[in-house]
């Protein structure tokens, strides 16, 4: 059962490890390199000594006597023959201490005024608890003390100490540069004072300096370093299990050698060789030494390599966790859901599993999802299989597999209060839907789960936005909260309804897009008009429930228009005030009379004038109609909006019809020949700049050279070029034109892309120039060399109807290339800017009183944002609607 | 009923101190100055909806604001283009901008790649032309270089002669007795004006001496401002006066020449504000250089969130970097450190100085398995099944 918080860490104290210490939590020496017998079993006092923990199944540990996932491990030791410096030490605080304290007294070298005056500072820092500046206080204590060349305390004379990668010292005496041995190292610093210590910033009570000179090396448990036994049967060894192989081999011989006696020329080899060892040990990645290699002649991959790096253990395994009940599969579409919505395969719903405890008012239906076993039937009236289950856990702890219970029956009678039912999952779960890369908090939100048949999630069209999903193959993670806490949170907190405004700008980023933004431009045009049938057949798709109002035409037939059928879906007293995307913005606003029906004005819900497009319901889109009933009427009829509104929008736009083709940019003759004219005008332009140029009659322009104005200027005019085609182009069409009513909605593309199409593709660029790369002194060889014209360098004045020549194709796929390349490179450097900004902000919250401090406490803001409004409650920035409030007080206050 | 003067409009509204912030009093005053006939009872019915709704726009305690400002500027950065170089204000000067502008701003860099000043002047020398240019002569920086045509080493006469360019001289506004007693100072020779040249003897010089002192006297600075290479003047239409831009920033010293207008002079490079001006200046100039970016990307971001990143940049006076030499470098937990970038420096250090993780951030938590001191997990509440209430009176016990 759970109990709340049954165990806290309250704090981790840091040190190092002194040899009694090691030796205390040894469980046993390792005095042999070898591991097993020659029956299999391992050895005692050797590398997998069974003392050290079991990794082994079934086995127990014979030091604590516990099985596989409860055995910690214990650690074993290897006693040095000789001490070795820990690599991790040597250049940082091992030759800091060297510098800076007596060769013969081990004092530090301050005379005893400048110790006290440095005392008293860092004294008063650590009051404070003010790291840096003792940090800061430190460095000056080393930087004063290295300078020294006599002790102040005992007179002797002190030599400049140099160091040499990786871990060796030497010092330079007048007879010359000798070698200082970690003995002589350890001995050293043995007789360092605490005091002095205090001063150069480490803490004698948890890490001494001569612990840093390792004279016992703690041997990691087994399960840190456990072995595969491949299919064959053969051993393999974990890296760390062949470097320490290594170390008791070198180890044992300098033992040998210096019992025997052998010559100190032996003895300081064999002793280098350990330091070798015990250093790659620890990091293998040491500049100044080649890494210790497997047989292969891969690099080992030892400790510093297990904890460092993305996929190391700080940011591989404890920041970031692997987790149970999960699941990825492809994402499709599915317009008939709702945004709250998500549709989860059959096979997936029973894997996944939500445990439910049995209390008297549910064990009816607990027996029977446990009747229904982990493959139930199929139910006749959704097509999909029952909710069954695949464990109880009984009150004991004991969890029962349904899988391999004979009779289900027999088991369903058997569950009673207390008893745990795994259940699968079934429609109205919460769980939480994820896509990579996770970059706001939308990309993690909570749906509810519809079981469904075949293989993929199912998700609403509107909730791609927050995604930034599509569906050319994309996958998608699921996630079952297990507790009922979870649960709750998960619901109130991150339910895609509660996610409809964005705190990133105060608006809605969920809404509508694409053709949902087309079918509402189409629906509310004013020639929209429609008949009783079809108003019947939107309204119920649209999920409406209530009177028809009057037809706005009576009279041969009753025929309601767009207008009035969009008002149906709104709530009942919505005001709004906006101008839709195609507004012209003219000088004077002519308000409800505008020609183009810009001006869209919504009273008590009603649809007075403007048409609906991307500004009034669009995703992304603030202070639109969408963003108006979210904030006065609440996230959840603003779901309801939003789902019965796309759904009529659908049904509308599957019978009025939407297409888009050849026929839609293609120009009639006349067209074609004035934009053919048009182009040819500014390329001769641009002709006869270059001519200009070459005679050398062009004027640059201040603080430009020639080549660059000329550059500057011919881009302008053929930039000139495609837009005066693509105007025309645009004078050819209608606005009934699909590929227009897509761009000026702003449901998908721009006039820019439909110029492309019907017009002139336009200059291809590189990093912002003509392109010039390729052959010498030209592009490619069609071309004469030094030619600078249009067509030589990247012009297309082809559009994609007609189709590209071979040399603008392939200028086209240059340019194209170069955005791809971009791409890839921004979201690398946007990614490691983003995991910078979270790592430096997420401390910070919100108190009770709006102060905004980090968890350490520090104060960032009195009052946060300077008003205390949460960006997400504001109206895009603002913290109220004071218009709208205005507006509305005013106008009941006339009557 | 009884219409409300403007004193008494502005009175009714300031009863409200206490209740919202001043931004919003002033635009309710400005919002209802443009309305004819208002009634008491009407204002006051404002003011309530107002304050109502305020109240309803408030964060929630707990809410983990930093985390979603972090994600707020981090996610349109996807978005970004990689484009460095585009055309601010004047076509001939070239600015960093989108993605890499926002990541020098954040990274608190130092030298930017693009340091950039807009100078706006004092009323006479606003005004009038001439005296507009003979600020832009004071700030731009000429060298020997920049008004001469040629400077050549006589290596037969031991000379270096220096071969001066009237038209660019008369647009910079030196003469050539400036030259001269620049190159005097220098005590390298005779210095000798003649025919429009200046010829430096120098006959007890070795020729590596010689080549030494040509590169010397190449960037000898003749007048002007260490650090800023051109200086273009501009007429602002709307403001009607002249305005000069600046390739290359030095803040401190454009300000102490006369005619420049210390209120109004802008810098893009933020360490310079930190260094001259303070840091409530530089958390001002982090947030409109930050807006300035995102916006000329067409991104909309909440100004909130990048309040909050340039207030925890400027947190402890000084300009902090997001990132390890900054911000995340200083945090006081070890776990935190290890867990962001160099892993075992931050571990070894840690025992040495044997440091104490009193594991109050995040990331701590979340290593050990800990609920976060965030959001729902700020609440310590604790629930007891087992206890059971006496008396229906007896409510505390």
């Amino acid at each position: 059962m759970w109990t709340p918080e049954l165990k806290k860490i309250n704090q981790i104290q840091f040190g190092i490890l002194s040899p009694d210490e090691i030796r205390k939590m040894a469980v046993t020496k390792i005095i042999t390199a070898d591991t097993y017998n020659e029956d299999g079993t391992p050895i005692e006092g050797g590398l997998i000594d069974r003392r050290l923990g079991t990794i082994e199944p079934g086995q127990r540990c014979k030091t604590c006597g516990n099985q596989v996932g409860d055995c910690p491990g214990h650690f074993g030791m290897i006693e040095l023959a000789r001490p070795v410096i820990h690599v991790g030490y040597a250049k940082t605080i091992i030759y800091k201490l060297l510098r800076s304290t007596c060769r013969a007294c081990s004092r530090i070298l301050l005379d005893g005024l400048s110790i006290k005056k440095y005392q008293r500072l860092i004294e008063k820092a650590a009051a404070e608890d003010d790291i840096k500046t003792t940090s800061e206080l430190n460095k000056e204590v080393v930087k004063e003390a290295r300078k020294k060349s006599e002790c102040p305390h005992c007179s002797q004379p002190q030599f400049k100490i140099k160091y040499e990668k990786p871990t060796s010292f030497y010092e330079e005496t007048p007879e010359g540069s000798v070698r200082i041995t970690p003995s002589e190292i350890q001995k050293r610093f043995e007789g360092i004072q605490t005091q002095d210590l205090a001063l150069l910033g480490i803490d004698a009570n948890h890490s001494r300096p001569e612990w840093m000179i390792l004279s016992v090396l703690p041997v990691p448990p087994v399960s840190v370093r456990a072995s595969i036994t491949l299919e064959s049967g053969v051993r393999s060894e974990d890296d760390l299990t062949h470097k320490l192989v290594d170390i008791i081999r070198i180890n044992q011989r300098l033992r040998e050698n210096i019992e025997a006696g052998a010559p100190q020329l032996i003895v300081e080899d064999l002793w280098e060789l350990l330091q070798y060892h015990v250093t790659t040990f620890m990091d293998n990645e040491v500049a100044g030494i080649p890494p210790a290699r497997h047989r292969s002649g891969r690099a080992l991959r030892t400790l510093t390599q297990r904890l460092r790096g993305k996929e190391g253990r700080f940011r591989g395994n404890l920041s970031g966790k692997r987790v149970d009940f999960s699941a990825r599969t492809v994402v499709s579409p599915d317009p008939n859901i709702s945004i709250n919505d998500v549709g989860v395969p059959e096979q997936i719903a029973k894997i996944l599993t939500v445990p439910e405890r049995v209390t008297e008012w549910n064990i009816e239906e607990m027996k029977e999802l446990v009747m229904n076993g982990p493959n139930p039937e199929i139910n006749e009236k959704t097509g999909v299989s029952k909710t069954g289950s695949n464990y109880i856990i009984r009150p004991d702890g004991k969890r029962i597999d349904l899988r391999f219970v004979g009779d289900l029956n027999n088991t369903a009678e058997m569950i009673d209060q207390g008893f745990i039912v795994e259940r699968h999952l079934r429609d109205g779960d919460m769980v939480l839907f994820n896509r990579q890369p996770s970059l706001h908090r939308m990309s993690i939100m909570a749906h509810e789960v519809r079981v469904m048949p075949f293989k993929t999630f199912r998700l609403h069209l509107c909730v791609c936005t927050p995604y930034n999903a599509d569906f050319d193959g994309d996958e998608m993670n699921l996630h079952v909260p297990q507790s009922e806490e979870a649960r709750a949170e998960t619901r109130v907190l991150m339910r895609v309804q509660e996610q409809i405004l964005s705190p990133r700008y105060g608006g809605p980023i969920i809404g509508a897009l694409h053709d949902y933004v087309s079918a509402a431009f189409l629906l509310t045009q004013k020639k929209t008009l429609i008949s009783k049938e079809d108003v019947w057949q939107l309204l119920l798709a649209g999920n409406y429930e209530g009177e028809l109002p009057l037809p706005a035409v009576a009279y041969p037939t009753e025929l309601w228009t767009g207008k009035q059928v969009f008002s149906l879906l709104l709530p009942p007293d919505v005001n709004v005030t906006t101008k839709s995307r195609t507004c012209r913005k003219h000088e004077i606003c002519k308000g409800e009379l505008c020609e183009f029906d810009s001006y869209v004005y919504i009273r008590a819900g009603q649809l007075l004038s403007g048409v609906i497009d991307r500004r009034a319901i669009g995703a992304d889109e603030s202070e639109s109609v969408l963003h108006v009933v979210v904030k006065d009427h609440g996230s959840d009829r603003a779901r309801e909006f939003l789902d019965s509104l796309t759904q009529m929008l659908l049904e509308f736009l599957s019978h009025e019809g939407f297409s888009l083709g050849y026929s839609n940019v293609n120009m009639p003759e006349e067209a074609k020949k004035r934009i053919s004219v048009l182009i040819s005008d500014q390329e001769r332009i641009a002709n006869e700049m270059i001519e200009a140029y070459n005679r050398g009659e062009l004027e640059p322009l201040p603080g430009k050279s020639l080549e660059e104005t000329l550059e500057m200027r011919i881009m302008s005019v053929l930039a000139k070029a495609r837009d005066s085609a693509g105007r025309v182009a645009n004078d050819y069409m209608g606005i009934s034109n699909s590929a227009v009513v897509m761009a000026s909605t702003g449901a998908k593309g721009t006039q820019l892309n439909i110029a492309q199409m019907a017009a002139c593709v336009g200059q291809q660029s590189i990093r912002g120039e003509r392109i010039l790369r390729g052959y010498r002194k030209r592009s490619l060889p069609h071309f004469q060399k030094n030619d600078i014209g249009p067509v030589a360098r990247g012009f297309v004045r082809s559009n994609y109807r007609i189709g590209l020549s071979p040399t603008e194709f392939f200028f086209h796929a240059q340019g194209g290339r170069e955005g791809l390349v971009d791409t890839a490179v921004r979201t690398s450097t946007s990614g490691y800017l983003q995991r910078r900004l979270v790592n430096a902000l997420q401390d910070l919250h919100v108190n009770y009183d709006i102060i905004v401090r980090t968890t350490e406490g520090d104060v960032v803001q009195l009052r946060y944002g300077e008003d205390g409004v949460d960006p997400m409650k504001s109206y895009h920035g603002r913290p109220v609607d004071i218009d709208a409030i205005i507006e509305e007080v005013l106008s009941t206050e006339e009557d | 009923m009884a219409y409300l003067t403007k004193t008494q409009l502005e009175a009714l509204i300031n009863e409200r101190e206490e209740s919202f912030p001043k931004s919003i009093r002033s635009d309710i005053l400005t919002k209802l100055s443009g309305i004819p006939k208002l009634s008491k009872k009407a204002v006051n019915k404002i003011l309530d909806s107002v304050e109502d709704a305020y109240l309803r726009s408030l964060v929630e305690p707990g809410e983990a604001i930093g985390t979603v400002a972090a994600q707020s500027i981090g996610e349109p950065g996807t978005q970004m283009t990689l484009k460095t170089f585009h055309y601010a204000g004047v076509a001939e000067l070239n600015v960093t901008l989108g993605l890499p502008r926002l990541i020098e701003i954040l990274d608190a860099r130092k030298n930017p790649a693009s340091p950039f000043m807009t100078v706006y002047l004092e009323d006479p020398y606003s005004k009038e032309k001439e005296k507009a240019q003979k600020v832009q002569r004071m700030i731009e920086l000429s060298t020997v270089e920049s008004i001469s045509d040629d400077i050549t080493v006589d290596l037969a006469l031991m000379q270096i002669k220096i071969a001066l360019n009237d038209v660019l001289m008369e647009d910079k506004g030196i003469n050539p007795e400036l030259i001269i007693e620049k190159l005097s100072k220098l005590k390298k020779g005779e210095v000798n004006y003649v025919d429009n040249e200046i010829i430096i003897d120098s006959k007890d010089m070795t020729i590596d001496d010689i080549y030494k002192l040509n590169e010397k006297i190449r960037d000898l600075k003749l007048k002007g401002v260490k650090g800023i290479t051109r200086v273009i003047m501009s007429k602002d239409q709307e403001l009607d006066e002249w305005v000069l831009f600046t390739a290359g920033s030095n803040l401190p010293d454009v300000l102490s020449i006369p005619g420049v207008d210390p209120t109004r002079i802008k810098t893009n490079h933020i360490q310079e504000i930190r260094d001259t001006l303070g840091i409530e200046a530089t958390r001002q100039s982090i947030i409109d250089e930050a807006t300035a970016v995102l916006q000329e990307q067409g991104l909309d971001v909440d100004i909130r969130h990048i309040m909050l990143v340039a207030d925890i940049m400027t947190q402890d006076g000084n300009l902090r970097q997001i990132g390890r030499h900054g911000i995340s470098g200083e945090k006081e937990s070890v776990l935190a450190r290890a867990s962001f970038e160099v892993t075992v420096k931050h571990l070894l250090n840690s025992a040495a100085r044997g440091e104490c993780d009193k594991l109050r951030g995040i990331t701590e938590n979340v290593i050990i398995g800990q609920i976060i001191p965030l959001g729902t997990g700020t609440v310590d509440l604790i629930m007891w099944p087992g206890y059971q209430r006496n008396d229906k009176n007896e409510i505390d016990e």
